[in-house]
């Protein structure tokens, strides 16, 4: 478990992991991926971060409680957002019509509500991922 | 182009008989972890570069840590 070669690339290799998956999270509405193609890689960086450092560092950075805060934090953030098109008159999930700001098409600040909700899910799934890759690995 | 897609395919096939003839729990996770790998390249080549970015993200990487961490709780030898 304490294998010198696998700390080192790690430590080279996860800001990289970590930087590409918050830019398909952020760009989930310009480009391909989106809120749940991210959030896979950003928890594959937290896993990789657990099997190169083992589990307590882990759990020293992405507590069980924190983690369990952002799952049900990031559905609550999802209907939460959905409501407001209904609190405003329109549609579930309603978005301009519930006067999200647009912006300009192609810029990273634009589609109203759908990058809201992309950060919601990416960090709902993050937390997922790495609290499902845990438990399996617990009791041993 | 249409070799290159023939060739894929036929790696996928021969991958997902590997996997289902494999009695070695451990070379069938690895040997399925390929196989996502050139599903997603297929999923490229179909134009849908969404998917192939989830294939390759869950397919080869989480899905075939999941199924290690599993055979290394259980057995390593299909009964």
């Amino acid at each position: 478990m304490d294998d010198l070669v696998l700390k080192v690339v790690a430590r080279v290799i996860i800001p990289f992991i970590q930087v590409y998956g918050l830019y398909v999270v952020l760009h989930g509405h310009l480009s391909p991926g989106g809120g749940f193609a991210g959030g896979v890689i950003l928890a594959g960086g937290f896993i990789l971060y657990a099997l190169a450092y083992g589990r307590p560092a882990l759990d020293s950075l992405l507590p069980d409680r924190l983690a369990a805060l952002l799952e049900s934090g990031g559905v609550l953030w999802y209907t939460g957002l959905g409501l407001v098109g209904l609190l405003t008159g329109s549609a579930f999930l309603a978005n301009a019509r519930a006067g999200f700001p647009l912006g300009v098409p192609g810029r990273l600040f634009s589609g109203g509500i759908v990058f809201l909700l992309n950060l919601g899910i990416g960090l709902k799934v993050a937390a997922t991922i790495s609290t499902l890759f845990r438990n399996l690995q617990e009791e041993e | 182009m249409l070799t290159v897609r023939s060739l894929l395919l036929a790696l996928l096939l021969l991958s997902a008989l590997a996997v289902a003839r494999t009695r070695d729990l451990l070379s069938a996770a690895v040997i399925f972890a390929g196989y996502s790998l050139i599903m997603a390249t297929v999923w490229q080549q179909l134009r849908a570069p969404d998917i192939a970015l989830a294939e390759a993200a869950i397919g080869a990487g989480i899905t075939s840590l999941l199924f290690i961490v599993t055979v290394a709780r259980t057995g390593r030898y299909e009964k």
